[in-house]
């Protein structure tokens, strides 16, 4: 492998290729349900709820049982330990007990000789549940006060006071619409019962060890009877972090009760039905400003539609409120929380875990201040960027850089051309009788590290082999976001040997325990660190041992291309010292932790430093828009995102453009259509539309933001890169306003919504 | 005549044994009894391309289709290639391969070896890179990385196989019968003997109760082996065109006042769907949102239907009877398509509106056909797919422009006379009154084609 630019790939900052890139592109990276099947292999069902609500009556299992090939129907009552998959709280059924609770709950699993006969029999049940009124609006559920938990709220200042003080006011109401992960590889899980109540699952998860517990909370068995391991994701994107935790325990009951494999492989328009999504928001906002458009009050209220069930949607309210000021500093501010209960599937973790949404709230304001002042949104961004005249310090008490946000948004201003674009712009809608360009930007702030402070930690397990080869392990699972070669890169860094001696095994909840999910973008700062504790032990170890054989200090010894020196003069290869060490008797394998220093959270008075740092992002997008029919197109866009100094180049620009085509399709294409009885009636890609290769813009210029290394103590100063630049989307849905003259504009903007907007609806 | 599936899979000839059911999806059978787990189940609704294999064709052309779709009865006497069907033995992977990883063009890599497959496909097919691509979905890259690779290659210059012609065959299994005759006779005596057998021609629509309704239907006639439903007869007033003929090898010859007919179809699903689909299916699945038929109206197409008693023919709009009906007797088939050219001084445009440009149904679509004269509308034909329970023409509309002077006023009456024409339903891809105002909106660019031809008038244009 050779990083470009030339020079041997090795260890960080070389933009190596994904580890597993040419394996896919041949077909022999193995998926799960790739894999060879185990003998007496079963196969799961699900039987999913038709009705949004109600009261469950009845499930008789004979229709299922009667088919041939259908082996059990299990219920409730089969369930040996807690019917119970809460990831975060209490009391979430895996199947619906007494109440169903939304159209595509699960009800029972149907466990067959075939696939095709689980199926079947899933399909042949007949629940018999009572309607009951259901929830399906968020509007139903603010007016009915119906919350998954008490609402979330950040002050500073008086608002209220500060709004009746402010020489100008206006306020806004509008909203987003959820996004399906549509990961490419369904959900799927495959169960092996053992001896001793054992039980292996090899899961398609972002979080084996929540996989291990909830499959033990359901067997009702301790976590040590259960390991789960992950190879890799077909694409995760939140969706296989709580979620992939029901599937797996569900696969693990039906082993347990049948004694037999069982895989459970949602076909996609369950995975649709019965999974959670990022959770839609509603926002109704009043804000007091001055005559530059400086904003100096804001109170506000983001609701957000957590679906049925809490499932992580503490999180992502925290993250939408932390988020909901974005780069800017206002003042006196009041923001306000919701998580509406809605008898609709329970929305979950989606890259970017509520930000994003947070990050719309001061994109609205920025942009009716802006119109109420006959001002530019970007002036009046600009003219709130915290830091500078302004404050620095978000309303809960944590300082932002504002010479890094004034810095990116310069760049991708200028990068895109910004006063010529707007010039070019205004003489072709003057000019064309039906079609409007228009331009629009973001401005990034995204904070990092998990909102639950305890999950700030990481463990990894290195092994050197005695001819010099190296295994990795780390908690951190491969979604396709490239982790397994960037920790890899760490760990070749510090044995200074190439990255191909590295070999990183399957995550595994038997090699590295009580792992945190791969999620918050967190992957590579936590698994990086940890799995260079690790590599730093064994070096430590290997760097006595050359010493000692040497007669030399051990500072003097030096581990860089594959070779152990000291001085001018003594050189051994890095696997003669690994065999010399064995031989002396010196441990070659080591365990590594890392926990984030300094983050702190009060949950009382909703303040602290919740985050390690700050990435930033900026971005100019322009479209164009048809006046007739609503459709619409991102023309070009110019995207900056500051990655720190970047462990992988090319592996971070891919996540850069990857999250914002997948913002894009959020805002614009992405609609998730509910009918008047609440069943979701996009269950599948022919419905459902997620970005094709045409909606990339076809100018797409993607820059790291150079020479800005992360201040904080991050692993080589990198910056976390996941989640960030899917906020800079949020460019398009300000450009399409800006083409349309409006500044209201719902999301998704499909050309249905665009359309509206143009005739002032 | 053949009872066992047979076919070329990565160059090895296969026999399945005999009872393999025939309506087993190929991409089953590949990730099953095959052991070929390169290729990939995203939906098993032919929409994500993560099962892309590709037909290789006697003429040497590359046809990437959905294994999903594709049913092992319909697959005989073909060649099929699969991604691991590229790497040549002791050359290693193919270039193709190399070029899409060394672009970074694989992040998750579930997509991968359908991307594989439809560059390969491409290489060979050239055209547009999104049409290429327009029938594989990537969650992961956006795209862009692929999009690189796929400039980057070049045709392999692989030779085509060596296939015999169709011949008829029959297939069976446990309670399923499927015939596959192989000329217009035998499908008439078959057709009047199992009036209650499925007709598949492309199976892009009928593969799904396999696919994804896991269904095993009791009888099917194949008609992908019928000569004289494949063949496309040209005159100088139009081309006649076999019922079955894959939208692939009918798309080179919608030329001159077609060229709007054939830009549509290109987005009529993807390649992939392209690849197998048929004007016989649209019309014979007669879904109110058939992507050809408001062109077929628009443009006055006629059908020659064909039964054991004789053949009759019948203009497309008589056809369609209602949502999902038509006036196709039991014992008769689809043999042709009538379409003619529109005559010189007409101008054809075709609509359609959808979420995503590329392989979407549309909420909306519509087909124009109109002559102006001296600054007047001598004559015109409206037609709207997703309006009604069926495609139909917009006769309210029509009467409003004809004879009008070519100016704004015309169109403005015509887009309210549509509200007479149209009874469209709210449904997932568009609420009625989105679909009513964005059809009127189709009028009045219609009225901008005509006064400005010169300007481009899509933002796909620009």
């Amino acid at each position: 492998m050779n990083a470009p630019g030339g020079g041997p790939a090795r260890g960080m900052g070389a933009a190596l290729r994904q580890d597993s890139a040419l394996k896919h592109a041949t077909g022999e990276a193995r998926f799960l349900d790739d894999l060879p099947e185990p003998p007496g292999l079963l196969h799961a069902a699900l039987a999913l709820s038709p009705i949004a609500h109600g009261r469950l009556l009845a499930l008789d299992p004979g229709p299922a049982l009667a088919l041939p090939g259908v082996v059990a129907v299990l219920r409730p009552g089969d369930i040996p330990g807690r019917n119970d998959i809460a990831a975060a709280g209490s009391n979430e059924p895996l199947l619906a007990e007494g109440m169903v609770l939304h159209a595509g709950q699960p009800l029972a699993i149907v466990v067959g000789a075939t696939r095709d006969a689980a199926l079947a029999g899933a399909a042949a049940l007949r629940p018999e549940i009572a309607p009951l009124l259901a929830i399906l609006s968020l509007e139903e559920a603010i007016a009915r006060e119906a919350w998954v938990l008490p609402p979330q709220e950040i002050r500073r200042g008086d608002a209220a006071a500060a709004l009746a003080a402010a020489p100008h006011r206006c306020h806004g109401e509008f909203r987003v619409g959820g996004q399906e992960h549509f990961y490419l590889e369904g959900q799927i899980a495959l169960a092996l019962p053992g001896e001793d109540g054992e039980m292996t699952i090899q899961s398609s998860t972002q979080h084996p060890t929540e996989v291990q517990h909830i499959a033990a909370r359901v067997l009702g068995c301790p976590f040590n009877r259960i390991t789960v391991a992950t190879r890799r994701m077909g694409g995760g994107f939140g969706g296989k972090e709580s979620n992939a935790s029901w599937v797996a325990a569900a696969a693990a009951l039906a082993a347990r009760a049948t004694g037999r494999p069982v895989k459970l492989r949602l076909p996609r328009k369950a995975d649709m039905a019965a999974t959670g999504k990022r959770h839609p928001f509603l926002y109704r906002w009043q804000a007091g400003f001055a005559e530059d458009g400086r904003i100096l009050a804001l109170e506000a209220v983001l609701a957000a539609d957590a679906g049925h069930s809490l499932d992580l949607t503490a999180g992502v309210i925290f993250r939408a409120i932390t988020h909901a000021l974005g780069c800017c500093d206002v003042p006196d501010v009041a923001l306000r929380a919701l998580a509406c209960r809605t008898n609709t599937v329970s929305n979950t973790a989606f890259r970017g875990f509520g930000g994003p949404q947070g990050a719309l709230l001061i994109e609205d304001v920025v942009h009716r201040v802006a119109a109420a002042r006959g001002l530019p949104p970007e002036d009046v961004r600009a003219r709130n960027f915290a830091g500078g005249g302004n404050g620095a310090e978000t309303p809960y008490g944590q300082a932002l850089e504002g010479a890094l946000i004034r810095r990116v948004w310069a760049e991708a201003r200028r990068d895109a051309g910004w006063d010529e674009k707007r010039r070019e712009i205004a003489a072709f809608n003057a000019a064309h009788p039906t079609l409007r360009r228009g331009l629009g930007s973001m401005v990034l702030a995204f904070g990092i590290s998990f909102g639950q402070m305890h999950m700030n930690q990481a463990g990894a397990l290195v092994h050197v082999y005695t001819d010099g080869s190296i295994r990795l392990n780390h908690g951190g699972t491969e979604m396709g976001q490239g982790l397994f070669i960037k920790v890899a890169q760490v760990v070749a860094s510090v044995f200074g040997v190439d990255v191909g001696r590295i070999a990183v095994s399957a995550t595994s909840t038997a090699e590295v325990p009580n792992t945190s999910p791969t999620a918050a973008s967190t992957g590579s700062d936590l698994n990086g660190w940890a799995a260079h504790a690790a590599a730093s032990a064994i070096r430590a170890r290997m760097a006595a041992v050359a010493a000692a054989e040497w007669g030399v200090p051990v500072e003097a010894v030096a581990f860089a291309e594959g070779q152990v020196t000291a001085g001018g003069n003594r050189a051994m290869e890095f696997g003669a010292l690994a065999q010399l060490a064995y031989m002396q008797r010196v441990s070659l394998s080591a365990t590594g932790f890392y926990r984030t220093p300094d983050i702190h959270w009060d949950r009382a008075t909703m303040r602290g430093e919740p985050f390690f740092y700050f990435s930033y992002g900026a971005a100019v997008a322009e479209v164009a828009v048809d006046l007739l029919t609503g459709e619409h197109r991102c023309l070009a866009a110019h995207l900056v995102q500051d990655c720190g100094r970047s462990l992988n180049p090319a592996v971070d620009l891919g996540q850069v453009e990857g999250a914002f085509v997948q913002g894009l399709g959020w805002l614009t294409c992405e609609e998730l259509w509910w009918d008047a009885a609440g069943r979701l009636r996009t269950l599948g890609p022919s419905t459902y539309k997620i970005p094709g290769s045409r909606e990339v813009p076809p100018v797409l210029r993607v820059r790291l933001l150079e020479g800005a290394p992360a201040r904080s103590e991050t692993i080589f100063r990198s910056k976390a890169v996941g989640e960030p630049p899917l906020l800079l989307a949020t460019a398009v849905w300000n450009a399409l306003k800006d083409a349309i003259g409006t500044d209201h504009l719902d999301a998704p903007a499909t050309p249905e919504r665009v359309l509206r907007a143009i005739r002032g609806g | 005549m053949s009872d066992r599936i047979g076919f070329l899979l990565n160059g090895a000839p296969v026999r399945l044994p005999a009872g393999t059911s025939p309506t087993m999806t190929l991409l089953d059978w590949l990730r099953g009894q095959a052991s070929l787990t390169g290729t990939k189940e995203g939906c098993a609704e032919g929409d994500c391309g993560a099962c892309t294999v590709v037909l290789e064709a006697a003429d040497g052309s590359r046809a990437p289709i959905n294994a999903c779709l594709a049913m092992l009865g319909q697959m005989h006497g073909r060649a099929i290639r699969t991604v691991e069907g590229l790497r040549q033995p002791g050359l290693g992977p193919h270039p193709v391969q190399h070029r899409l990883a060394e672009a970074d063009a694989t992040q998750c890599g579930f997509c991968t070896p359908g991307i594989v497959m439809a560059a390969w496909a491409h290489t060979r097919e050239g055209g547009d890179p999104h049409e290429a691509l327009a029938g594989n979905l990537c969650r992961c890259t956006g795209y862009r990385p692929i999009l690189d690779a796929l400039t980057g290659m070049a045709d392999d210059g692989a030779p085509p196989p060596v296939l015999p012609p169709p011949e008829a065959a029959c297939f069976t299994a446990e309670g399923q019968v499927f015939h596959r005759p192989a000329s217009l006779a035998e499908l008439l005596r078959l057709r009047a003997a199992h009036p209650a057998a499925l007709l598949l021609a492309g199976g892009t629509d009928l593969g799904l109760l396999a696919s994804e309704h896991r269904q095993r239907p009791p009888a099917i006639i194949a008609l992908d082996a019928v000569p004289e439903l494949q063949a496309c007869a040209e005159d100088a007033a139009g081309l006649t065109i076999g019922a079955a003929l894959p939208y692939a090898r009918l798309l080179p010859l919608l030329t001159g006042g077609l060229a709007p007919f054939a830009a549509l179809l290109r987005r009529l699903g993807s390649r992939q769907i392209r690849s197998l689909g048929t004007l016989g299916g649209n019309l014979g699945t007669a879904s109110p949102i058939g992507d050809a038929l408001p062109a077929l109206l628009a443009l006055g197409a006629r059908l020659h239907l064909a039964s054991v008693r004789g053949e009759r023919e019948m203009p497309v709009e008589d056809f369609l009877a209602g949502y999902r009906r038509t006036a196709l007797a039991p014992e008769e088939v689809i043999r042709a398509i009538r379409l003619p050219r529109p005559a010189a001084g007409e101008v054809l445009a075709c609509e359609k509106l959808s979420k995503r440009h590329d392989q979407d149904i549309a909420a909306v679509s519509g087909a124009f056909l109109l002559r102006v004269e001296d600054g007047r509308i001598a004559s015109v034909r409206l037609a709207f797919g997703g309006m009604g329970p069926m495609a139909a023409r917009a006769r309210a509309a029509e009467a409003a422009l004809t004879g009008a002077s070519l100016a704004p006023a015309a169109f403005e009456a015509a887009a309210a006379a549509l509200a007479q024409d149209v009874a469209p339903l709210s449904d997932a891809r568009g609420s009625a009154g989105y679909r009513l105002a964005a059809a009127q909106g189709l009028l009045r660019r219609l009225y901008w084609r005509l006064a400005r031809p010169d300007l481009p008038l899509e933002v796909q244009a620009l």
